[in-house]
């Protein structure tokens, strides 16, 4: 099943591309990513925003060395943008020629017919692969080395296009009608991500891998702060956790993501704190969170936030 | 491992999970893959496969761990599943004889090991209710041979005397032993396979049940039910609020998105319309005899939020107040209580609440929005103020009333639905679970 320029990989190789691309996995996500890559299935990933989906296939693609096509969904975003498009402009060109080169190849033939006769050999020409534009779906699939293929956010777009995906998700090729069925040489690893906005087709769901990726535990918070802010101090780096872990249990409208944990983890190197201070909280929390009511919120408990981190930060040490 | 994984997906199912033969062929080829030495590689592996959102991801790990703790153990006893029948036959014939001698041998792997046959042999695995444990349960004990070991216990019996009296005693032991372990092992069927089918009956029961006949535990039921149906109707609404109308062609853009072709349009652009989001205005009567019934409409529309983004709530008895800030993001049964407390006191009068309605809260209703009237229209022989109701009635998009009554009974004794009728899109009874989804089907259908 796999290609001459992939190996099949296995559970050990794809846990240490990831780790050499600094992504710190769980043994759920190198699981499910082992089982993509050897059962040749998309994956789709879920979770809350910012606990790094997106990171994931571009951790992967740099671990595994294939090129990474990235293909952003939004409303209203259709085939034209994301599977190919037709080069209108050089087609026009095309068309101009022809009708001065049209007299030559019509010169000897005496009627009509003879002269639609001579000319049909030239109709398939005008769509072909000459005039056809490759959009980031098609790119992935024509690839000779394989590629990740990061459809990212397709909560965001229509259901149209959630089915026109469905042949590529299952058979790995695009069918042009003038054309016909291309089919990718390697086919590549799909990765889908959705911040659930909106409930997926069945249809969709049933042809991927389902991979949930939640909130990280401290312990797996603190190596991605490690490897994310790296000048921070370890007693800061269990504070700056700590206290995130307790605000995600708090009722805010927005949890604190990693990315902004790593945000204002290095916040903190900048200002050269080392010890976690209610003022310290209060003067920065706008690195943490991004909505005046969550600000709000956590600014009237934060002396009692910020102790209960600290201690849990010396709890875990 | 065949006849292991299809158990494992009819344990799925019968839990609610929705499995294709498709996924069942991934299923067998990530087994073949990950193998089933490591349990936890396994299971999220499986997971991956199977499961295909965070809800059924919880199921599915119920399910592998109610399952696969049985399924393992009975495989260690039988790696080689050619010869099995063949020593299955020796061992019945011998435990025929020695029911008795399993029982007191305190041999716990060999124990387990022929209930587990037994088990199958009587079907455990098609148990559906709860009731019909004690019933497998002695099946299983007939499959390991009890009648024969009863039949000598009742001669013992019938004998008489010191040595017989220990003999029974100890027949009866083992039997009680035996009966124990049986029972424990159909436990374990009954919950990875008759539980949620039980479980689905009753909800549909709940749902069909008059709200005012619920009774506490139905109540708790209900409010699990009530999150599930307002996520599938969620889910069914959920369409994309922009339609290309493909009918009528937007000049401008297409002449700009042609320009490189100077103007030969070979890109054509449709005009874009928008569709209307759904904004719920809810008008409840919470006096006692409709209070029940408002509980669930509200559950139901605040567990949709994700939906109906804009959504009013006004409760009244006498006096007609805004509760949307109370129900807020705060405990929904605390805040109903207080709701309650505050507001279900008076006595009805629906005139006056329209007043209240038109008088200080008159700019939440435009034409976009529904109005969802609930309530007996009991107002105590007061003035109904149809003429405000017109009103409201013309500056919305509909109005939908739902009344706990049935419909023989509007308009008798101070009942005024009948003089409100006319005004109404739709006035529906509404006393189920089931009639409020579709009530609430109904109203968002208006805006796909």
């Amino acid at each position: 099943m796999t290609g001459p320029t992939r190996a099949a990989p296995s559970m050990d190789s794809i846990a240490a591309a990831l780790a050499a691309s600094g992504y710190i996995a769980t043994t759920a996500i190198t699981t499910t990513m082992f089982l993509a890559l050897r059962l040749q299935k998309p994956v789709l990933v879920e979770g809350p925003a910012g606990v790094g989906k997106t990171e994931l296939a571009q951790s992967l693609a740099r671990g595994l060395d294939l090129p990474l096509v990235r293909l952003q969904c939004y409303e209203g975003l259709d085939e034209a943008k994301a599977l190919y498009e037709w080069k209108y402009a050089k087609q026009l060109l095309y068309t101009q020629i022809l009708k001065e080169k049209i007299a030559d190849l019509t010169g000897e033939t005496g009627s009509l017919s003879e002269a639609l006769a001579a000319l049909a050999g030239f109709q398939d020409v005008f769509f072909s692969r000459a005039f056809l534009e490759p959009r980031p779906i098609l790119r992935a699939l024509e690839d000779p080395r394989g590629a990740v293929l990061l459809i990212d956010e397709i909560d965001k777009s229509d259901e149209e296009f959630e089915a026109l995906l469905l042949e590529v998700l299952a058979e790995n090729q695009v069918t042009v009608p003038e054309i016909g069925t291309i089919k990718a040489s390697v086919a590549p690893l799909v990765v889908l991500t959705s911040n659930a906005t909106r409930e997926l087709g069945d249809a969709l769901k049933r042809r991927c891998l389902h991979l949930y990726i939640d909130f990280p535990d401290s312990e797996r918070e603190r190596r991605i702060v490690r490897a994310r802010a790296p000048g921070i101090s370890e007693q800061m780096l269990r504070e700056v956790v700590a206290f995130v872990q307790r605000a995600r249990s708090e009722k805010l409208r927005k949890l604190p993501s990693v990315s902004e944990t790593v945000d204002w983890a290095r916040t903190m190197v900048l200002m050269n704190a080392d010890v976690l201070s209610p003022e310290l909280v209060r003067d920065t929390l706008g690195v943490l969170l991004k909505r005046q009511a969550d600000v709000a919120e956590v600014t009237d408990r934060i002396d009692v936030l910020t102790a209960r981190a600290r201690a849990d930060a010396a709890g875990a040490g | 491992m065949e006849q292991v994984l299809a158990g494992f997906l009819r344990a799925l199912r019968a839990a609610g999970s929705r499995v294709s033969p498709g996924e069942a062929i991934d299923a067998a080829r990530t087994i073949a893959l990950v193998g089933v030495a490591d349990r936890a590689t396994l299971k999220t592996s499986l997971a991956a496969v199977l499961a295909k959102s965070r809800e059924e991801r919880d199921t599915h790990d119920r399910v592998f761990d109610l399952y696969f703790r049985r399924e393992f153990m009975a495989q260690k006893d039988e790696p080689d599943p050619a010869s099995a029948p063949a020593r299955d036959r020796a061992q019945a014939n011998a435990a025929e004889d020695s029911f008795q001698a399993l029982a007191e041998s305190g041999d716990d792997a060999a124990i387990a090991s022929a209930l587990e046959r037994a088990a199958a042999a009587v079907g455990a695995g098609d148990i559906r209710f709860a009731t019909q444990t004690s019933f497998f349960a002695r099946r299983m004990l007939e499959a390991l041979g009890v009648e024969r070991m009863e039949a000598s216990l009742m001669e013992r019996l019938r004998a008489g005397g010191d040595d017989n009296d220990r003999a029974a005693d100890a027949m009866i032991g083992a039997r009680l032993r035996m009966q124990r372990l049986a029972r424990r092992v159909v436990e374990e069927r009954y919950n990875v396979y008759g539980r949620p089918a039980t479980e689905t009956f009753l909800d549909d029961v709940v749902a069909r049940r008059s709200i005012d006949a619920l009774t506490v535990r139905d109540i708790a039921r209900l409010k699990v039910l009530v999150a599930r149906m307002a996520k599938r109707l969620s889910d069914r609404h959920a369409r994309q609020r922009r339609v290309r109308d493909r009918g009528r062609l937007d000049v401008r853009r297409t002449l700009r998105a042609n320009a490189g072709s100077q103007g030969v349009p070979f890109k054509v652009i449709w005009k874009i319309r928008k569709k209307d989001r759904p904004k719920v205005v809810a008008v409840c009567d919470v006096s006692g005899s409709v209070a029940r019934s408002v509980r669930f409409l509200l559950m139901f529309l605040y567990a949709m939020n994700e939906k109906i983004a804009d959504l009013r709530t006004f409760a009244f008895s006498s006096r007609l107040a805004d509760v949307g800030p109370m129900l807020d993001g705060n405990d929904f049964d605390a805040a109903f209580e207080r709701i309650l407390r505050d507001l279900g006191g008076g006595s009805t009068d629906y005139g006056q609440a329209l007043a209240d309605l038109s008088d200080n809260h008159r700019d939440c209703v435009d034409r976009r929005t529904t109005v969802v009237i609930l309530g007996d229209g009991r107002s105590n022989h007061a003035d109904p103020r149809l003429d405000l109701f017109r009103a409201l009635a013309d500056q919305a998009k509909r109005v939908v009333w739902l009344s706990p009554e049935p419909e023989g009974q509007w308009g008798s004794g101070d009942s005024c639905l009948l003089q409100y009728r006319p005004h109404c899109t739709i006035m529906a009874h509404c006393a189920t679970a089931l009639d409020l989804e579709r009530a609430i089907d109904d109203i968002l259908g208006a805006y796909d």
